[in-house]
């Protein structure tokens, strides 16, 4: 569902542009809104949220398809917790269709899905363990490395129960905006991945912008 | 041959509705699940013995094979691009891989609270908790839960994503077996799938025996599903050599 938000990008407290291959980890308070901004169109970002209270409270995209009926995540739909409880809201999406199913790009994963000499180029698994690692004070291991969301990706389902990568539907200036219910840890992962059509093979930046509780 | 129906189980047993239970399975054997009156669902988790921190990864397992739904030919992988098992038979065509578990609250929500003290041995429990007990054997707990499967049950979705239960989606007598590449301790449950619309708490069993599997040949049905299952079969191979290297490798 596409809904603009009635936000003004100047009043945001906090403005960074992530390039891509980078990640983002960043703590959201409860009522804040956070903004991720498509900068050049096509790009996903694969994120990861934790209960900043306690982390093995984390986002799952089970709970959330599940309870919400639908695999695609939009405008309205409340970001489900691993113990079944709201974390975010998506306020504003002017993508139109988010996905939760597909996963993030990892090296290991690549050398199936591509080839066995892929192994080494850069992957979303790989900058969230260097942000866990570079971020001690989370806490957080591979082991709190669970089932995420691409934002701006298209993983449409076929009746017959096939998974189909499309080219996104995403464009520069597009953007998904959601709203905290509680304290949560952001972790994203500006993709890099140049194996796949949906960001085009040109991984750009995106930007995180987050508004203070009116 | 695709089936092992008719080979003597190395062990067998049945697991009551409602209940949990773990095992880990050596590479090359096949556990056989049979559902004794078509009712049962039997969620699923794998994980790594000598590496807990690999465990079964639902977004690299259907993305890999473009699928979102499971059934013979797919194979189950870990995050680290291995294959912990191949789906060598499934009577009902379809393994759900996005319906997760129940917890308290949404089992309470559909067939009434539930408790040990107004119960005993037969209180019925919940999906999310079986699972927990079994992780707590290992040493692991609510942040080592992965995505999981669900064994005879089916989710399907249409063109928007709408998520449908297919309530009958299997029948008496139907059997799945999953043939393991690598050793892999499986967590299972009996509890209910979350999205069973029934309107008393379904209670059923399953059926397990674990058999000798076949040896893997070249024109091996599930290693030649997809040519993404070639590599992460080599990928498994390469791994167990690495791991049992004063012992093998001859390939």
């Amino acid at each position: 569902m596409i809904k603009e938000s009635d936000l003004q990008a100047e009043q945001a407290s906090q403005r960074e542009v992530v390039p891509a291959g980078d990640y983002y980890m960043q703590e959201l308070k409860a009522g804040q809104t956070l903004r991720i901004l498509d900068l050049e169109g096509n790009q996903a970002a694969d994120t990861l949220f934790y209960s900043a209270a306690d982390p093995s409270e984390r986002y799952s995209a089970m709970d959330t398809i599940r309870e919400q009926g639908n695999v695609y995540l939009t405008a309205g739909t409340k970001l489900l917790s691993n113990l079944g409880r709201e974390m975010l809201t998506i306020t504003a999406d002017t993508c139109g269709r988010h996905d939760t199913l597909g996963g993030a790009c990892a090296t290991e994963s690549n050398t199936v899905r591509y080839s066995l000499d892929k192994k080494c180029m850069h992957a979303c698994r790989d900058s969230w363990l260097l942000a866990v690692a570079e971020n001690e004070q989370y806490g957080l291991t591979k082991r709190d490395i669970t089932h995420n969301i691409n934002f701006f990706m298209n993983v449409p389902i076929t009746a017959a129960g096939g998974l189909t990568f499309e080219d996104g539907i995403s464009g520069a200036g597009k953007y998904v905006e959601m709203r905290a219910e509680m304290d949560v840890i952001v972790l994203m992962s500006n993709c890099p991945q140049l194996n796949n059509p949906c960001n085009g093979y040109n991984p750009t930046p995106v930007e995180m912008l987050i508004w203070d509780a009116a | 041959m695709n089936s092992t129906i008719s080979q003597e189980p190395i062990y067998q047993e049945v697991i009551n509705g409602a209940a949990h239970w773990s095992v880990t399975v050596p590479a090359g054997k096949t556990l056989r699940f049979t559902n004794p009156e078509g009712a049962s669902n039997v969620s699923l988790l794998f994980y790594n013995p000598k590496d807990l921190l690999e465990r079964y990864n639902a977004p690299d397992t259907l993305k890999c094979q473009h699928t979102f739904k499971l059934t013979k030919g797919n194979c189950l992988y870990s995050d680290m691009g291995r294959v912990f098992c191949s789906i060598t038979r499934d009577d009902t065509g379809w393994i759900d891989s996005v319906g997760g578990l129940a917890n308290k609250h949404k089992v309470a929500e559909k067939w009434g609270e539930r408790s040990y003290q107004t119960q005993g041995n037969l209180w019925l429990q919940n999906g999310y908790d079986a699972m927990l007990v079994e992780l707590a054997k290992y040493g692991l707990g609510k942040r080592d839960m992965a995505a999981n499967i669900n064994l005879f049950s089916k989710v399907a979705a249409d063109a928007e994503g709408n998520l449908q239960f297919e309530q009958n989606a299997s029948k008496a007598g139907d059997v799945i077996e999953l043939r393991f590449e690598m050793d892999t301790l499986v967590l299972m449950t009996t509890c209910p799938h979350p999205m069973n619309p029934a309107s008393e708490y379904p209670n059923h069993g399953v059926e397990v025996a674990m058999v000798e599997a076949d040896p893997v040949s070249e024109d091996d049905y599930c290693r030649n599903f997809r040519p993404e299952n070639g590599r992460g079969f080599e990928n498994t191979e390469r791994y167990r050599c690495v791991s049992q290297a004063s012992t093998c490798c001859e390939a």
